[in-house]
């Protein structure tokens, strides 16, 4: 047999996912196995589309119809570490604005653009349920991190490249 | 799991009451007497039947807390009684702008809403549930798999809850990024594994919902209101609250104020009781607006809010509606014209596509208020922009289309000034953007 795309890992993940539905509802599965393919591999390329509509017994279309509705789901590559800064009105009216401003001056991109180093994508993002907290920036759609001032942002920012200091791909 | 929220509860609060912020397991949950509404209906079947609950619930006078109020317990009676396979789905979808109580009650007091959800699917007779969790508040969901895991292995979900012959299994499924899927139709296609794009009602979910079976949506702090009314009943939960709307209500407050948080008060508290527990709005600013039941409810100038009482029917009469409880507070420094375009810009994105109206319009009127707030609005603009909000509304599948065209009609009607202003003056009245 061919080896799949998704490690053995990935694949056990998507397994339990199926469990969770009834029997012949294996597509119901497809939102679980399209994030842990993207948490495998950072982004959803048309062969692990593929690999995921085979998977789960699914056309490939209804795969990529799927990948491409959710907002979180990647088709491109993109940095190491997606930022996404939740922009929306109470997240705004509680300093989203400057906090946006502050991230792209130290990144020197502005939003849907990579640095250079391909360390961070930039990119805003709409309400993350947690407006209270804001501003709220998501990482790689999965850590919330919450009120980022300007220190907030400083330390996040550093702590993010002290971690990839340490555990180099 | 981030700094918590400030968690904020009087005297009368029945949901977030004695949360810390680390006491969200289920030995925790226990001791504050948790389980024991469900261990009181599987210990009398005979008194507990579902009617009796339904009953219960409708005395209490519960109403949804996802946005539309719509009474529980008549909610719970249109399941139809005998069909082999039906399904309870806890609406965890948590994204309309300015809400996020539901997030709280997830990781605060998680076994609260597992086990209204386990009394939800006694009462109607519900095998099987899902709890659909929006997917930015990832570290729900993985709190929530631990949350399932102790439950199965306490006996409190799966085969013969607790010895009774009453069985139920509950599964968490993740959004990935979709407003819409808060909407129960979409959610149901979402959770079949497909676009999150709204079903046509009727037939209702009550007769064919998740895989074409029966199935009953409830929001999580709905959900988290059916322990306390088994255990006091309903008549003790309605007195808590407004007679046609009973209970407490968590009321997520944002914007400009002091303390942005969740507070839990009784219906019908005044709204100034809340904005002073918030620590009021900022320092050296005047409250402007208030946007009282999440960014889809129509905006209510200062004067008015100022006199509101916080439940459905004094809300309506200020002109707006109490939704998801998001109350959103606007300073004099804000300008609404830019406001309202950033909520624009929201509804535009979320639109599903799916009808033209809802569609096609919302890119229009994130057109007209774009110009406006850069200073090229024509003659002419706000007449267009009031008639394409009219033109959505009632026009499509599902209220994602009222939900947008709300705010702009409010916003017109009540600040027409600033935005006459930035026709005249090409610029802003107020100095301070958002
Ligand atoms: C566009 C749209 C978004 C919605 N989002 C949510 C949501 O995030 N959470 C929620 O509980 N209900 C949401 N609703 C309401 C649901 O459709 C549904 O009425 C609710 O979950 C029913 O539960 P309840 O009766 O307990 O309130 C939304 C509705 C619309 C039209
Ligand atoms: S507006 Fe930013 S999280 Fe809700």
């Amino acid at each position: 047999m061919m080896k799949s795309l998704l490690s053995d890992q990935s694949l056990r993940l998507i397994e339990t996912a199926i469990a969770k539905y009834p029997e012949g509802r294996k597509q119901s599965a497809v939102m679980a196995a399209l994030t842990i393919a993207q948490d495998e591999h950072g982004y959803l390329s048309t062969d692990v589309l593929n690999e995921v509509a085979r998977i789960l017994e699914m056309s490939p279309m209804a795969v990529y119809e799927v990948a491409s509705f959710y907002s979180m789901y990647r088709l491109k590559p993109a940095g190491r570490y997606t930022l996404t800064l939740c922009t929306n009105l109470p997240c705004a009216l509680q300093g989203a604005g400057s906090a946006a401003q502050y991230l792209k001056s130290k990144l020197n991109i502005d939003f849907g653009e990579t640095t250079k180093d391909g360390m961070f994508t930039l990119q805003q993002g709409e309400c993350m349920g947690a407006c209270g907290d804001g501003p709220i920036v998501l990482v790689n759609h999965k850590k919330m991190c919450a009120k980022m001032t300007r220190e907030a942002v400083d330390a996040f920012i550093d702590d993010l490249y002290g971690s990839a200091g340490k555990d180099k791909r | 799991m981030n700094t918590p929220t400030m968690l904020n509860f009087g005297a009368g609060a029945i949901l977030l009451s004695g949360l810390t912020g680390d006491n969200w397991r289920l030995a925790d949950y226990r001791a504050r007497g948790g389980y024991k509404a469900l261990e009181k209906i599987l210990e009398n079947p005979n008194h507990w039947t579902p009617d009796q609950i339904i009953a219960e619930v409708k005395l209490s006078s519960l109403r949804g807390r996802g946005g539309a109020g719509f009474p529980t317990g008549m909610k719970w009676s249109f399941m139809p009684r005998h069909a082999p396979e039906k399904y309870l789905v806890c609406n965890a979808d948590e994204s309309e702008p300015g809400t996020f109580k539901d997030r709280d009650l997830l990781r605060y007091n998680p076994h609260l809403v597992l086990e209204g959800m386990i009394i939800a699917a006694y009462a109607m007779g519900c095998a099987r549930g899902y709890i659909y969790i929006h997917g930015e508040i990832w570290e729900c969901y993985e709190r929530m798999e631990e949350v399932l895991k102790e439950a199965r292995e306490a006996g409190l979900i799966g085969k013969n809850i607790l010895g009774s012959p009453f069985s139920f299994e509950v599964f968490n499924h993740h959004g990935f990024g979709a407003y819409i899927c808060g909407e129960e139709t979409a959610m149901l296609e979402s959770l079949e594994g497909k676009k999150g794009q709204p079903r046509y009602k009727p037939p209702f979910p009550a007769n064919v919902g998740l895989y074409g079976k029966p199935t009953t949506i409830n929001n999580v702090e709905t959900l988290a209101n059916v322990p306390y009314i088994i255990l006091n009943g309903g008549q003790r939960f309605l007195e808590l609250g407004q007679p046609n709307a009973g209970g407490t209500k968590i009321f997520s407050i944002s914007g400009d104020v002091k303390r942005p948080g969740n507070y839990e008060l009784p219906m019908g508290t005044p709204f100034t009781v809340l904005l002073n527990l918030a620590g009021g709005v900022r320092e050296g600013h005047m409250l402007k607006a208030v946007i009282p039941g999440g960014s889809s409810s129509p905006v209510v100038p200062a004067s008015t809010m100022l006199d509101t009482k916080l439940d459905y029917d004094s809300i309506a009469k200020a002109g707006s509606m109490m939704g998801s409880g998001a109350v959103i507070v606007i300073d004099n420094s804000r300008c609404m014209v830019k406001s309202l375009l950033r909520l624009s810009e929201f509804y535009h994105e979320e639109s599903c596509g799916q009808c033209t109206p809802c569609r096609e319009g919302t890119g229009w009127m994130v057109k007209i208020l774009h110009r406006l707030e850069h200073g090229e609005g024509r003659e002419g603009d706000l007449e267009t922009l009031d008639q394409v909000a009219h033109n959505i509304m009632g026009r499509t599948i599902c209220a994602l289309g009222d939900a947008a065209a709300m705010p702009v009609r409010s916003f017109l009607k009540h600040f027409r000034d600033e935005f006459d202003f930035h026709i005249k003056n090409r610029r802003c009245q107020v100095q301070d953007y958002v």
